[in-house]
């Protein structure tokens, strides 16, 4: 053939455009064969087909200029996320956008002009990039989800209690890393101000095991708590975590530790001057009375 | 952004300044409130440090993006004495001046990012940025 | 230049710092409370820096100057009110802001200096 490639590329990029409007209505119909046939159901067909006028028309019109793209890109987004919501992979919804190219070259074919095959390769570069958005577009509202998720987790499992007129705890339950620790640490120095409470018990009973960066946050709580004014205990350290802590030659220094969180509730009820009476010292009466 | 922008330090006034306009941006951002605390107090300490060391020096405020986290970038220029031994410039209590040589050290481990660039006679460039959790 | 007022209730020196205090109202509020404590003849201060968004190394080195200070002039100094943020801030900067008593609020501050000996509110403060 002798089909040169010496187009200028404004002329390919021209005849394309021509071709989309003039064939409108046979391209259109032959894109949504093609996106139907990759749909499941005819509820999903209908909700694709609806859209597919509209991309189409936003298409057309970002060629006109640079500033018309964010209309495209914004129905691209809907069709992502609704077709997201129907449970179409982000390779499905791409390759529905890539189908537009398939309806337009069968025009292109027939058209057979130089400058229809050379603007066919523009057009394709710019249809890939915008299949490729709807990935990102995908791939972005997933990403969101699983920080907002991580986000409620870590509300859920941090509650911040009163134990008593001046004492607040915080019972730690699972594993810690490093980000829930301080959020965690945060709430609770929080519940200090607000309540005014002087003590503070961190439980770990419900922690299997500790690293350095958690221990040092625990650590840096307690400093912080002190800066503030208030004092903390920690209670429920396991075994293999006092083994660590000490293994890591981490300096606990003079921090109040405790066996559980009623010796540490007792501690810090006497620091507070509260007055606690021995039930576990076992009292024997022995009342002599007078008859 | 309009919390970006260039800040001369020329004196200590300007370390106030710097401070508000950190927290502003910072606020910008959408950094947590512990974390707008720890950039403001690192961007106080390396302003002292750029009038304190070289006579002053500028900040440049940068909001940036990493896919869907944004942060802040602040970058201290000065063109003063330069540090001979960054190493233990950023030992903690170390200091040539009258400080408690907690500055470099502490400025540190209140970021994400901290690049030091430094020559004797070269003047100082402190890049630090601080990502959204 | 902002100069913090020093307030005195009974034989309590208090400072409520409300703005974010220049490098040299710093040095100032140091020289007018080491002033202050020795005319007033005050045993104990209180440092309020409920409003104070952020303590540097300057700022954090000022309290533990006063502190250090006014204990050579026998008086006791609280630094209350110090905020969360601010607290974690100054641990993981590094300073420790030993030899300084700390209380949660005004409050606090005045029943910790309370209850060490010699430093009595007068009735005023009740």
């Amino acid at each position: 053939m002798g089909v040169t490639l010496t187009v200028q590329p404004d002329a390919g990029r021209r005849r394309i455009e021509e071709l989309l409007r003039q064939n409108e209505d046979r391209v259109l119909k032959r894109w949504l064969e093609i996106t139907a046939a990759v749909s499941a159901g005819q509820a999903d067909r209908d909700d694709t087909a609806a859209r597919l006028p509209e991309i189409y028309q936003a298409l057309r019109q970002s060629f006109t200029g640079e500033e018309n793209l964010s209309d495209l890109h914004g129905l691209l987004a809907e069709l992502s996320r609704s077709r997201a919501r129907q449970g179409f992979s982000p390779a499905e919804t791409a390759n529905a956008v890539f189908g537009l190219k398939e309806a337009l070259y069968e025009v292109v074919e027939d058209d057979g002009t130089p400058e229809a095959l050379r603007g066919f390769i523009w057009f394709s570069k710019i249809i890939d990039d915008l299949g490729l958005f709807t990935f990102e577009t995908y791939a972005a509202a997933r990403e969101k989800i699983i920080i907002d998720q991580a986000e409620q987790l870590l509300e859920l499992s941090t509650p911040v209690v009163k134990l008593w007129e001046g004492i607040v705890a915080v019972p730690l339950i699972g594993t810690l890393d490093s980000a829930r620790t301080q959020v965690v640490m945060e709430k609770l120095l929080q519940a200090l101000v607000e309540t005014g409470s002087e003590h503070a018990v961190i439980d770990i009973t419900g922690v299997p095991a500790v690293d350095t960066q958690v221990a040092q946050h625990l650590l840096k709580t307690v400093m912080a708590a002190r800066l503030m004014g208030a004092e903390c205990v920690i209670s429920g350290i396991r075994p293999q975590i006092a083994h660590t802590i000490v293994t890591l030659g981490i300096e606990f220094g003079d921090i109040v530790t405790k066996a559980s969180l009623a010796d540490a509730l007792a501690h810090a009820l006497r620091r507070s001057g509260v007055e606690v009476a021995g039930s576990r010292r076992t009292r024997v009466a022995l009342r002599t009375e007078e008859a | 952004m309009t919390s970006s922008g260039e800040l001369a330090i020329g004196g200590s006034s300007d370390i106030v300044l710097v401070r508000q306009r950190v927290r502003a941006a910072a606020l910008e951002v959408g950094l947590s409130l512990v974390d707008q605390t720890k950039i403001v107090t690192a961007a106080s300490e390396l302003a002292r440090n750029a009038l304190v060391y070289a006579g002053g020096g500028r900040v440049r405020i940068e909001i940036v993006r990493n896919g869907v986290r944004m942060g802040l970038r602040l970058a201290f220029g000065d063109d003063g004495p330069g540090i001979p031994d960054i190493e233990q410039a950023l030992v903690d209590g170390w200091t040539t001046g009258t400080g408690l040589g907690l500055g470099l050290g502490g400025s540190r481990r209140l970021v994400d990012e901290f690049d030091l660039r430094s020559a004797p006679g070269e003047g100082t460039l402190i890049t630090v940025t601080k990502w959204t959790r | 230049m902002d100069r913090v007022p020093v307030l005195k209730l009974g034989d309590v020196l208090i400072v409520s710092i409300q703005v974010d205090l220049q490098d040299q109202g710093v040095l100032a509020l140091q020289e007018d409370l080491a002033d202050a404590v020795v005319a007033t003849g005050a045993r104990g201060v209180i440092i309020d820096i409920t409003a104070v968004e952020i303590v540097d190394s300057f700022i954090g080195r000022m309290l533990a100057t006063i502190a250090s200070i006014s204990r050579m002039l026998d008086a006791e100094t609280v630094v209350v009110g110090m905020r969360p943020a601010v607290a974690i801030t100054l641990v993981e900067l590094g300073l420790s802001l030993g030899g300084v008593r700390t209380a949660l609020n005004l409050e606090k501050g005045v029943a910790l200096l309370n209850s060490s000996e010699d430093t009595q509110i007068a009735a005023a403060a009740r």
